[in-house]
Order: C-alpha cells, then structure tokens, then sequence
C-alpha cells in the first residue's frame, strides 16, 4: 500500500494546497479509508480491463475471470503473459503495453478493488 | 495542466476541493454543505453508458442523468452476427433499466436540442432544461448524405440500407439478404478514413457470405471500397481464401473502388471504372461527428471534436467532455471498446476535478474482435498512452492476430469474441 498512498499524496497537491496536508494525513493513516480509494493511476490503467474480464475482473462468459485473485497473483500473470511465458492468444499483445510499476498499479487495483465490495 | 479554469469554475473547484477531502475523510457520508455536483450524458452507447455507470459506480454522491432517446439501444458490434443468421436482434439490444435500478442514474428518454456552454444547461427536445457542472457529450456519428451522388435518408430507409446504426436498418438489410435470390450479388460500399468500426465492413462481408454458403451459394459480393487498403486486410483476404473461395471480391479505389453516384432505381452504382448492379447494395456513407456536437459548436473543420487527450474536455468549450466515434482521439479507432475506454477515462478524471485534484495520466485501451467464420476469429488489440503529440499506441504493444495463427488459436480467438461481447455489454449495461 505505500505505493498508493505515497502516489495520493503527491498528485493530490490541489487539495493540499488548499487544505494543507492534515486531511491527506488523517485519509492515510486510517486502514479502511486505504481502501476506498484505489490510487488513482491504478484505478485508470485498471478500468479498461474490464471490457473484456467484465466488471472488477468478474466474467460472465469464457474470457477468463480474475476477480477475487491476490495482487501477487496478478501481477504475476501479467507479466508472464507480457514475456510469453504464460501462452495467451489476445493477452500478450495486451500486457506488452504496460511497463513494471503500470503491472503493479493495475495488480494492486484488481487485487483489492473486490474487498471493498465485501 | 493545460485545462482552461475560469474564475468561476475556480470558484467550483475549491468548494468541490473541499467537499471531496471531506469525503475522503468520512468515506460515504455526505457533508450538508456541498451541494450534489451534477453530470449530464448526452447519448446512451458504449460511451456515454459507460461514462454514467462509471461515474455512479466510482462516486456514488454525484447526480448523473443520462439523455437517451431510444429504449433499447442496438449494439453495432454483433450485428454483422445477425446479418449472418447467427444471433437476432434480441440478442444485440440492450436497455437502461439497470442503470437506473441498481446505480441511480436518472435516465431519461428525451433527446438534447441544445448545449448552452456559457449557463451550463442542455435543452431537450420535451422542452426541459437540464443544469449541469459538467457534461459528457457521446453522440456517435451522423452521415454526410451528400457525399454520394442519389444517396440519402430515405433511399437508406427503402432501398439501400447504410446498417450503420443497428436497428430498423439492421433488419432491413437482413431482410433483403432473405429476401435474395441464390446466384444474386450483393455490394458493399465502404467509405474513406475515417469512420466508425474500421473493420466492421469486412466483417460484414465474411458473415454475409457465411450466410450466402449455406443457403444460397452461387451468389457473390463485391467491395467497392473507396480507400486503397483497409483493416486487418491480409488476415481478413486469407479467411475469404479459406472459407469461402471466389465468393468475395474487394475493389479498392484507385482500382475502381470508389462509389460517386447510386441509383436506387436500377439498384445501381457508379464508380470511376462503370456502372456495377446489385440485387442487395450496402452504402456506408462518410461520416461526421452526432448532430448535437455540431449544433453545440464542439467540431472543427474536419466535422469532428477536438479534446484535451487526458480528460477528453474539449478544447473549444471547457466543462464538456467529448467520447466516443464523435471525438478526436489521436491514434484510438472509432470503436465501441474505445468509446467505453474513453467513457472510463472521462469519469474518472470529472471525479478528480470535482475533487479539486488533478486527474490521473490516462490509459486507453482498444480490441476489436471480427469474425470470419463460426469458428475463425480475429483480432486487433491496442493499448494508448499520452504523449506530447497525442494519444499514441504503446509502442511495442498491441497489434494483430498473428498470420501463421493456427485453427485452435482461430477458434479460440471466435470464443472470445463472445465472450467480450457479454461482458462489454454488462459492463455498460448490466
């Protein structure tokens, strides 16, 4: 989660500018609140994805699911299907497009987005 | 940053900076003192209903109304599938009751007749005004029905379908494939770069002769096409070779390809090379941006909207985001997949600026799956990122089905064309 919060902290300079940085530091320091919001760059590289996994990774037809599954697990994944480790008729050709830290952010998004909807 | 703050829309960025931070600080609960932003959608397509379920989904707190007139919405994609005889129109059409019922998105079936940028309203075409902080405008395309000589509207709706838009045109071109005799000729004129779904005319073409195979085999199709090349060419000419040899011949236009004049009369048209007959003929007309952007002065001189590329605003009115077929994306096809991409990126950045906080670089992403056969899928995937020259393809990813794919990478590629198509669909929709 440091990646998330240290990411909030630095593109949120309006609102610290504004605000100074104590709500930013109370949003940080509070558990839950890490999780209802998902670092912005994650959540965007992330929300494509699901026009072919369905909403949050969760599929309703044959192209694979991934809702549910671990950061680790994701990231993982992608960047076997990236290397052509893992063989994928459609996916490599995707997961060529993104570089290590994207991987991660897109990992740490669907990795966490499906507890908030526990 | 390059958006263009005014006073006044700095003014809204402080208060909603602060209602935003407070939000984040009490998570769902709302402060009395921030008054609800609002976020009106015009168009209910794979753009628009993508922007206003993600703008529900992603922050609850805002007002989202979307303006659409028609009740069930027809996807483009999949109704070259029913042209094939292989899904009905029942299958392709989709309706907003879930988008209201499970996300709270005012819908309303009416159709926009006005923008007014300055007050921030939208006029439709009941009468009502709709005030909004900031507006998605998502309006497809609309046809340049001069562009060919005895082309129109009504010869579109009686004798030459465009099927362009799914719906009554879908079904009266279907109709027409019925209604033709074997032995008979069917022709299929795409237009020029660029138009909605690249290769979508080819894919028409692959499926209409899956249909013409089975049922009435001696009959042919022509392409008279009026650009020199189109999308996934080779991989589409090798699937024609392979499943259905000497039915298929494309014409590009400096080969006589190019279509000037129709006559719906002797259901013929005109290149430079002749006059060529068709039992069934398919226009594609030229295109430009959905009528709306035109009369809200958000086109330029190509008929298409310019937008800043990371938040989609536009570049001539500041406060409204332009997505979709009707926006100038930079290396991004007109595509269904791309418009919901766009309508992702779009909401997300509205909720960072009513936050007050600057919006996230964008990512975009495209994958346009065409059928050839039942079992013989293809593929074009991209993946786009900014630059300082635009939206640019990542380069070194995406790209096309490989040539050599073999018939289990074919078949699976078919399989996941439908598999795309049901979660696209309930990603948007459902």
């Amino acid at each position: 989660m440091q990646v998330t919060i240290r990411s909030l902290l630095t593109t949120c300079f309006v609102s610290s500018a504004l605000l100074g940085a104590g709500a930013e530091a109370t949003a940080a320091t509070n558990p839950a609140q890490k999780a209802m919001e998902p670092n912005p760059r994650g959540q965007i590289l992330s929300l494509s994805c699901a026009s072919c996994h369905g909403t949050d990774g969760k599929s309703v037809g044959v192209i694979p699911s991934f809702y549910g599954k671990s950061p680790e697990y994701l990231e993982t994944a992608l960047k076997d299907f990236k290397s052509g480790k893992r063989y994928s008729t459609v996916m490599g050709r995707h997961a060529k497009g993104y570089n290590d830290e994207e991987i991660h952010l897109i990992a740490q998004y669907f990795g966490t987005v499906w507890q908030n909807n526990k | 940053m390059s958006h263009n703050i005014s006073r006044r829309d700095f003014n809204k960025l402080l208060v909603t900076g602060v209602a935003g931070s407070a939000l984040g600080i009490f998570g769902t609960i709302k402060p009395a003192f921030a008054a609800q932003k609002r976020v009106v959608v015009i168009g209910g397509g794979f753009g628009g209903a993508a922007a206003a379920k993600y703008l529900k989904k992603l922050d609850s707190s805002i007002s989202v109304t979307l303006v659409e007139p028609k009740a069930t919405f027809y996807t483009c994609p999949f109704s070259n599938w029913v042209l094939g005889g292989m899904r009905t129109m029942q299958d392709i059409g989709h309706t907003y009751t879930l988008l209201k019922s499970k996300y709270g998105i005012n819908v309303l079936a009416d159709s926009a007749t006005g923008i007014d940028a300055a007050k921030g309203t939208v006029t439709l075409k009941s009468g009502k005004v709709l005030n909004y902080d900031r507006l998605i405008v998502s309006p497809g395309i609309d046809f340049k029905w001069s562009a060919i000589e005895g082309y129109s509207e009504s010869v579109s709706q009686t004798k030459m379908p465009h099927a362009y838009e799914a719906g009554a045109q879908t079904i009266l071109l279907h109709k027409q494939l019925l209604a033709m005799k074997n032995g008979g000729k069917v022709i299929i004129c795409p237009p020029g770069n660029p138009f909605r779904c690249p290769p979508g005319p080819y894919e028409r073409a692959s499926l209409i002769a899956h249909y013409l195979k089975a049922k009435k085999p001696k009959s042919k199709i022509l392409i008279l096409d009026a650009k020199d090349k189109f999308s996934k060419q080779g991989l589409f000419k090798k699937g024609w070779d392979t499943l259905y040899p000497g039915m298929i011949e494309w014409r590009s236009g400096p080969t006589g390809g190019k279509v000037t004049k129709v006559d719906a009369g002797s259901m013929s048209v005109t290149t430079d090379f002749g006059v060529e007959k068709g039992d069934v003929i398919n226009i594609i007309p030229p295109q430009q941006a959905g009528k709306i952007a035109f009369k809200a002065g958000l086109t330029d001189a190509s008929g298409w909207c310019p937008v800043n590329p990371s938040t989609f605003e536009s570049t001539i009115h500041p406060g409204i985001h332009v997505i979709g077929d009707a926006c100038i994306a930079g290396a991004m096809p007109k595509s269904g997949f791309a418009a919901s991409s766009q309508g992702k990126v779009a909401a997300a950045s509205i909720i960072r600026l009513f936050q007050g906080k600057e919006p996230a670089p964008p990512s975009l992403v495209n994958t346009c799956y065409s059928l050839i056969g039942t079992d013989y899928g293809i593929s074009v995937a991209g993946v786009y990122s900014l630059s300082p020259t635009g939206i640019i393809e990542v380069p070194g990813s995406g790209g096309l089905t490989p040539m050599d794919a073999d018939a289990d990478h074919l078949r699976e590629e078919a399989m996941f064309a439908e598999g795309w198509y049901k979660n696209i669909s309930q990603d948007i929709w459902g």
